[in-house]
């Protein structure tokens, strides 16, 4: 039996809540102040794609190091015992409970020149190293932000992964890199698409981090998109017509994530 | 006029207590006219109050809670919620989808609201104790005569630096482009006020709209742009207390507080003249309640009131009988209350014109986005990897379709 | 070895994620405003932090609006999830594709068209705007996380117990939604989350009555954070990190009981 009526509140949801409003971002991004219809928004955002193609880039590196960090903590949890999974992941979300601007804070106070890190290597005679205000210091603050939203999915898929069948792969002679790559990782990938789509995504449109880690000397999209609305010029046009080609851009991303993940389990392509 | 400030500012306060003497009671924090707040009791009026943060009074140190007496003394209930800058303010006024009755804009953005038609112009009669506001601060260039706005607090520019670091004088913007100082600086990330710094370097006005002096403060921004450390606001505080920079620019109240952590900061107040900004309340013209809100502007305007929250905000008063009722070291303080000289050379800032603003905007942009972007490494190897994965895919999905048409035949 | 290298990897990171809350923390009992210049061990933070009704109340509103917008995503995400996973192919596509669109659309054009369209919708700005604008940004994470474990779950398991004479509602309960629970718990804990921290979304639904906690914080950015925000967080961890350590306390001794019980039985 297939339910699928269980999903109509939702599509009503979506219609009011989603829709429409993506419907007003849309016609914004194709009229002018006066509400004349114009493509001049699209044009001018062109001379932007530098900044788009530079948070992408950043995007992407934050995405590989968090997978990188996630995948065998994930796997570390779901080895353990029931209590223990709960404790380790709420232990996980915990910090993400605390003011964001704050952790970010908390952050400058540890990179700067004089900040703790710094003073610490002093002690041994070490450093200064210049942390702050380079980009490694932006993608640090993303997989910072990001890595609980790629360990919890990764962590939800792996839990259900049977034992007995990596006990059979070993004892059908796999060493433990086979085992990995030919039954857990395949077994696991519904996770590993959440988990990019989570820390991607949110990684791309991100802006503060950029400002406060990174000197706020090398825009990102995210920034370039909060100043046509809270900037000198209220602008919401431009910002709606970039919010709309960084959107089609992370479609496209996402579909070719899709991709890796075999063509009978593609989900979102629309493209 | 090289008269001291401060003796002008106690003179004037004198005057006007003098003359408002005449028509009211001297001034204490036992309101002098009590009918005048105890019309509205138990009318069950409330009014919200939209204000920055950390931005009134809120008790504690033996100051007053300051919307707590309101209260108190009229029966008006006081919705207080709290905004960031100047321009989520206004986005949120401009969907017109809240109804708030006591706003404190900037400056310019008071221009921008009444030139929009978002302000309500206040009724004087309601408001009293207006008459303690200094006249330097009653034809301000954003409002004249302050038709929509009273001033609630003021302050410059001014430029902190550690005096430990730097041992000459600052006498002038140009410090900020100083390469000896480079990695040293921080600077304003937001574009009307970095403009107005590079305009007043450059010996323009800060409202300047022309294309071409913009051009050369563009220009003058990205010959800086190498000797900045970063582009801040609220970060300022903590940098600078920790020494973590030398030199950056920031508005002269929070300058002392930044003072009290860290004795090796001073201040300068550079030639070319500074910006000197003016917050004030007004009431948006779509607000229900404009007699009980001027009572609001009416109360934050007696002495002891201002006085509180002017020691809570440590920016300076508008208010003389405030300021007469402060400690008289911050009262001789010269950095809170420079002197005329300073003042006469400073600028307020007014509205631009949508076109000037929006050119600001790109032209800042392009500032910011000016070289040294993160692509420059890698760039090239992650696009080859990414399409070499697409092909692959691409391909695996070509022959995985073709195998399935095989089985399907 | 292989035990000792997990612990200390597991330890690696979780130092990672608290080495910045521990920085946060210890500034709350610092005697000054800063908030990286050490003058002073000092209480007074968290005595103000007591008397300061704005933060206090911004933090009830903060709770209340993160609790019932998570729960209310996590029913409304855990069915829909359910309904889409079992659509066909082409309809399942283009429905994930717009669900996608709340996490790729930068929070602060959402945050400006959801307030066009309160404005057009004529609802006054408050309490309900915020929970349903909650609702909404929440809502993709707990169907993203819910889907892959439907996915992951043999479909067979359903119809089996429904062959074995259990209701639809029944098999549900018993088979499907125990199967799918770790996906259903990630995604309330990651609602809850956003929803605690939202800070750009909130900003332009909140009306004049109600504020959250982080609009509250970032208004504060003019002057500088208080550190009384330090201290709510470092009162708000501890008590979350005892609750924790009690409850898992509880388990280690109820687990041992069950293990005795089970052992006298033999």
């Amino acid at each position: 039996m297939k339910v699928k009526a269980t999903a109509s509140p939702y599509l009503l949801w979506m219609a009011l809540f989603i829709i429409i409003p993506l419907g007003l971002v849309a016609y914004f991004s194709v009229t002018d102040r006066l509400g004349n219809f114009s493509l001049e928004n699209y044009r001018a955002s062109l001379a932007y794609s530098p900044v788009i193609f530079n948070s992408i880039w950043l995007a992407i590196i934050a995405t590989v190091i968090c997978l990188i960090l996630a995948y065998p903590l994930a796997y570390n949890f779901s080895r353990k015992s029931a209590n223990h999974q709960r404790t380790l992941i709420l232990l996980i979300m915990l910090p993400m409970w605390m003011n964001f601007l704050l952790r970010t804070y908390a952050w400058m106070t540890l990179l700067e020149n004089n900040g703790l890190i710094n003073r610490f290597f002093g002690l041994f005679g070490l450093g200064p190293f210049e942390m702050i205000n380079t980009s490694g210091a932006v993608v640090l603050g993303m997989v910072y932000n990001y890595l609980p939203f790629m360990i919890l999915p990764l962590y939800s898929v792996m839990t259900k992964i049977d034992h007995s069948l990596i006990e059979a792969a070993q004892d059908l002679g796999c060493n433990s890199i086979q085992v990995l790559k030919n039954v857990i990782i395949p077994l696991s990938m519904p996770g590993v698409t959440t988990g990019v789509t989570m820390v991607f995504v949110p990684a791309v449109s991100t802006f503060v981090i950029s400002r406060m880690l990174g000197g706020g000397s090398n825009m990102l999209i995210g920034d370039l998109i909060e100043m046509q609305f809270l900037g000198n010029a209220y602008n919401p046009n431009l910002g709606s017509a970039l919010s709309m080609v960084l959107m089609v851009i992370i479609l496209i991303c996402m579909a070719l994530t899709n991709m890796f993940e075999g063509v009978e389990e593609k989900e979102g392509m629309l493209l | 006029m090289k008269q001291n400030f401060r003796l002008f500012f106690c003179w004037a306060a004198i005057t006007v207590i003098l003359l408002s003497s005449t028509l009211t009671p001297a001034y204490a924090f036992e309101p002098k006219d009590q009918n005048y707040y105890e019309r509205f009791q138990g009318k069950g009026i409330s009014i919200s109050v939209y204000n920055w943060g950390e931005y009134i009074c809120n008790g504690g140190d033996g100051l007053m809670n300051v919307n707590e007496e309101f209260t108190k003394l009229t029966d008006i209930k006081v919705n207080y919620t709290n905004y960031a800058t100047n321009e989520e303010l206004y986005a949120k006024m401009k969907s017109g989808g809240s109804n708030y009755d006591v706003i404190f804009p900037s400056d310019y953005m008071i221009a921008r609201m009444m030139k929009e038609n978002m302000l309500a112009p206040l009724n004087h009669e309601n408001i009293p104790n207006a008459s303690y506001i200094n006249p330097l601060f009653h034809d301000n260039s954003y409002d004249p005569g302050n038709v929509y706005s009273i001033p609630y607090t003021w302050g410059t520019v001014v430029i902190i630096y550690n005096k430990n670091k730097i041992k000459e004088p600052i006498e002038s913007w140009q410090v900020l482009w100083d390469e000896r100082y480079k990695n040293e600086i921080l600077m304003f990330s937001n574009s009307r006020d970095a403009f107005g710094i590079a305009l007043k370097a450059l010996g323009y006005s800060l409202n300047s709209e022309d294309p071409k002096e913009l051009r050369e403060a563009t220009d003058l921004l990205k010959e800086q742009k190498p000797f900045v450390q970063s582009y801040v606001m609220d970060q300022i505080f903590d940098k600078m207390e920790a020494n973590e920079a030398m030199i950056a620019p920031y508005y002269a109240g929070d300058a002392i507080s930044m003072m009290e952590s860290n004795e090796d900061l001073a201040v300068a107040f550079p030639k070319e003249g500074t910006n000197l900004f003016v917050d004030a309340v007004c009431i948006p013209a779509n607000s229900d309640n404009q007699e009980a809100a001027e009572m609001y502007i009416n109360f934050l305007n007696e002495p002891k009131v201002a006085a509180d929250n002017i020691e809570y905000i440590g920016y300076s008063s508008p208010n003389l009988a405030a300021f007469d009722l402060l400690d008289e070291e911050i009262q001789n303080n010269e950095i809170i209350y420079p002197s005329m000289e300073i003042l006469e050379q400073s600028e307020q800032f007014i509205n631009l014109s949508d076109e000037t603003n929006l050119r600001m905007d790109q032209l800042w942009t392009e500032v910011l986005a000016s070289k040294g972007s993160f692509l420059s490494w890698g760039f090239a190897p992650v696009v080859t990897i990414l399409a070499l994965f697409a092909t692959k895919n691409w391909m695996k999905y070509n022959r995985r379709k073709k195998r399935k048409r095989m089985v399907d035949e | 070895m292989s035990k000792w290298l997990s612990r200390s990897y597991i330890g690696l990171v979780l130092t990672f994620l608290y080495a910045p809350i521990f920085v946060l923390i210890l500034y709350s009992f610092n005697q000054s405003k800063s908030r990286g210049h050490w003058t002073g061990f000092s209480l007074r933070w968290y005595e103000k932090l007591f008397h300061n009704d704005a933060i206090l109340n911004a933090f009830m509103t903060t709770l209340l609006v993160a609790v019932i917008a998570s729960v209310i995503a996590t029913v409304l995400g855990t069915a829909a999830a359910i309904g889409i996973h079992n659509m066909r192919k082409r309809s399942r596509t283009a429905i994930m594709n717009i669900t996608y669109l709340p996490v790729i659309n930068p929070e602060i054009v959402m945050g400006v068209s959801l307030m066009l369209l309160f404005v057009l919708m004529g609802i006054k700005f408050g309490l309900i705007t915020l929970i349903l604008a909650h609702i909404t940004f929440n809502l993709p994470y707990v169907i993203l996380s819910v889907m892959p474990k439907l996915r992951q779950m043999d479909h067979y398991l359903f119809e089996a117990a429904m062959d074995l004479g259990c209701t639809p509602l029944q098999a549900f309960m018993k088979v499907t939604l125990p199967e799918i629970m770790p996906g259903i718990v990630t995604g309330f804990l990651m609602a809850f989350t956003f929803s605690l921290d939202d800070f750009n979304i909130s900003y332009f639904v909140s009306g004049d009555k109600f504020q959250t906690l982080p609009i509250l914080i970032y208004s504060m950015t003019r002057k500088r954070v208080s550190p009384e925000i330090n201290a709510l967080s470092a009162i708000i961890f501890i008590v979350v990190l005892l609750v924790l350590i009690l409850v898992n306390i509880n388990d280690v001794r109820r687990e041992k009981e069950l293990r005795k019980k089970e052992d006298a039985l033999r």
